[in-house]
């Protein structure tokens, strides 16, 4: 199939693309499923984070 | 080499004018939102396409591209194992299972760098300065393979010595990331994402159509299996549409464990354990933002790994039909019908004769299988006549045996000349995002995790910028000096392999398990990133016959030999992360479940959903 003989180096090529498909089936399916929001925590971390970032 | 090319004017045009683009977008970035941390302070989101092709393109470099897709070149599409571990589990699994309990627990704990989230899961500032000075003190190696294969491209596209491109590239670096390039531009990221994606998708369709279509081409690469040289068939190369061959105990089984343990496993498990991926979770709004993510970053990476993988193993079919044609002496027939033979290579003196080529490794007449095309009369150096055949080989015949130059030999020899100048603007772009966060880790490993913890005494410190700034200068100078003096067998993968896999052994266990269980103790964390160091380090030096040899510790101890387990075939093949990363998960199991558990309150902080 596809001229590879060797049936794991087949399932390598095969399977890479099928990770990507499984990849955007989940992406699409999951799209909306999870919360979104940015909590007080969050937003402090990023404060944090902002600073080292602005210093270096 | 297969030609010469130079620099023309319209490519320093070209390249100069990306770089402007590039600093111009850099610039308006700073002006306004730029890093993931700028969006979150905003409490905007960013979208999914730019949060994954900056994580990818941080994910994908040279390395990857020249090194991995040269390694595809030598052995073949067995590699393409390391394609389905790079999206499995550098994409899903990172992105599904552990990128919400990272951004959690590191929002609770107030972590900014990997060592810190490790440090303050197990309220230890030794766990913390043993990871921040592993990172300082190994992930140059990293770097180091990613400007070899930057500046091997640069100096066969633009036909100009190793060490002037390596000079040019590090200036380049080192104007990038220490002005302050190093900030996440995402924005930048992206832009250089989408260069490396439409260099990708135009290789992998040349490739296919100069070679009659996808059927075709594999086809045409699985008839070339009897023209795998000697040396890679004693090791176990059955073609290069073909797994090596399987089995322990005999040295004809070497290949299948260096290609599954070291490169593939070494590198697909060990991404994630990679400190500048890690903290990305961290910087991600949502877990509705990193699910939102998932699809774009996994096509991302099937392409930029797997048309390198891909296009590599294809370039023997590729050099093969098209290569420039070589001369030389038939030493043994390899097919009479289908005219291929192993040649001996030979070149016209100036007095008219033909003489040997000699192989500067081998120090003996170069051989090389060939498909034959021709065949005429000649004479060689003692007057004799004998008969010349022309014809055209592997690729790896092109590049001398180097699997690092098999790409950019490629890419000279079979693509258009412009589009080795945009080949070369999406290494610079893969080179430039992976470097700006390696140097990144590389400064706050030094900074924050080793500087203020071995200073701090039990007080809080100001952040050391300088400390920062001056271990970013001595990390650029490290990878510089690796790179400039260590060139040798697939040296951009290997040197990949060894700090991804040193990572898993290290850090694997302890990391996943912080995030996952409430059971694991300080004890159990340290001892097992001491246990997965030590074997890492151990069995570089003295069992992985290659790595061994080149560290030299092991010969002085052996008399001479290669690996302590010189003796016992395949073990010197095997990577280290078959027996550290077991070891280490082990040490974390049995140590934490007779040490005391962690405080409730503390776990409270980790976990309060």
């Amino acid at each position: 199939m596809l001229g590879i003989d060797d049936p794991y180096v087949l399932m390598a090529y095969l399977g890479a693309i099928s990770m990507a498909v499984i990849g955007i089936i989940y992406g699409l399916v999951r799209r909306n499923a999870a919360r979104d929001e940015v909590t007080p925590e969050d937003r402090l971390w990023a404060l944090d984070e902002k600073k080292v970032d602005d210093d270096v | 080499m297969t030609g010469q090319s130079s620099v023309g004017w319209v490519d320093i045009v070209v390249i100069l004018a990306y770089l402007f683009a590039t600093g111009y977008l850099g610039w308006l970035g700073y002006r306004g939102t730029r890093s993931a941390a700028d969006f979150l302070v905003g409490g905007r989101s960013a979208h999914p396409i730019i949060m994954a092709v900056s994580y990818g393109a941080t994910f994908i470099s040279t390395a990857a591209i020249v090194g991995f897709g040269g390694v595809a070149g030598l052995f073949g599409m067995s590699l393409l194992w390391l394609t389905v571990l790079n999206i499995g589990v550098g994409i899903l699994i990172a992105f599904i299972f552990l990128g919400e309990p990272t951004r959690r627990l590191g929002h609770h704990l107030g972590a900014h760098t990997f060592p810190e989230l490790l440090g303050q899961r197990y309220q230890s500032r030794g766990i913390q300065i043993f990871a921040g000075a592993l990172i300082f003190l190994f992930m140059p190696l990293y770097s180091a393979a990613v400007m070899t294969g930057g500046s091997i491209f640069a100096a066969t596209q633009f036909g100009i010595d190793f060490e002037v491109a390596l000079l040019i590239f590090a200036l380049i670096t080192a104007a990038y990331v220490i002005p302050g390039g190093i900030k996440a531009v995402m924005y930048t990221d992206t832009l250089q994402g989408f260069v490396m994606v439409f260099a990708m998708i135009f290789l992998l369709i040349f490739t296919y159509m100069s070679l009659g279509g996808v059927t075709e081409a594999h086809r045409t690469l699985t008839d070339m299996a009897d023209m795998v040289p000697a040396p890679l068939a004693q090791m176990g190369h059955q073609g290069w549409t073909a797994m090596p061959a399987f089995g322990w105990g005999a040295t004809t089984y070497d290949l299948w464990w260096t290609v599954i343990t070291a490169l593939v496993l070494g590198v697909g498990i060990g991404v994630l354990a990679q400190p500048q991926l890690v903290v990305r979770f961290m910087t991600v709004r949502s877990r509705r933002e990193l699910d939102r993510a998932v699809p774009i970053g996994a096509v991302f990476i099937l392409l930029m790994v797997g048309t390198p993988f891909v296009v590599g193993s294809l370039s023997n079919a590729w050099f093969a039909q098209n290569g420039p044609l070589l001369q030389g002496k038939v030493v043994e027939v390899i097919d009479a019908e289908k005219d291929r033979a192993l040649v001996e290579l030979m070149q016209k003196g100036e007095s008219g004769t033909w003489t040997p080529i000699i192989s500067p490794k081998t120090q003996a007449p170069a051989r090389a299988p060939m498909i034959i095309g021709e065949r005429t009369s000649a004479q060689d150096g003692d007057g004799a006549t004998f008969e010349l055949v022309a014809g055209r080989s592997i690729a790896a015949t092109y590049t001398k045996g180097d699997a690092d130059k098999i790409i950019p030999a490629f890419i000279m020899a079979a693509m258009p000349h412009w589009f080795g100048v945009i080949f070369f603007l999406a290494l610079l772009a893969a080179a430039m995002s992976t470097m700006s966060s390696q140097f990144h880790t590389i400064g706050t490993a030094a900074g924050r995790d080793l500087y203020e913890r071995i200073a701090e005494k039990g007080h809080q410190r100001e952040p050391s910028i300088l400390v920062m700034r001056l271990a970013i200068m001595i990390g650029l100078l490290i990878a510089v000096t690796i790179s400039y003096t260590v060139r040798q067998e697939y040296v951009i993968a290997r040197f990949t392999a060894i700090f991804f896999g040193l990572c898993a052994a290290s850090f694997l266990p302890a990391y996943i398990g912080g995030l996952v269980s409430k059971r694991v103790t300080r004890a159990g964390a340290l001892a097992s990133m001491t246990v997965g160091m030590s074997v890492s380090l151990f069995w570089l030096a003295f069992i992985k016959a290659r790595e061994a040899s080149a560290i030299g510790l092991v010969q002085m101890v052996t008399d001479g030999k290669t690996s302590l387990l010189a003796e016992y075939p395949n073990w010197p093949s095997v990577d280290p992360i078959i027996i550290a990363l077991p070891a280490s998960l082990l040490t974390l199991i049995l140590v934490s479940a007779v040490t005391r558990p962690p405080d409730q309150a503390h776990l409270r902080r980790c976990f309060p959903d």
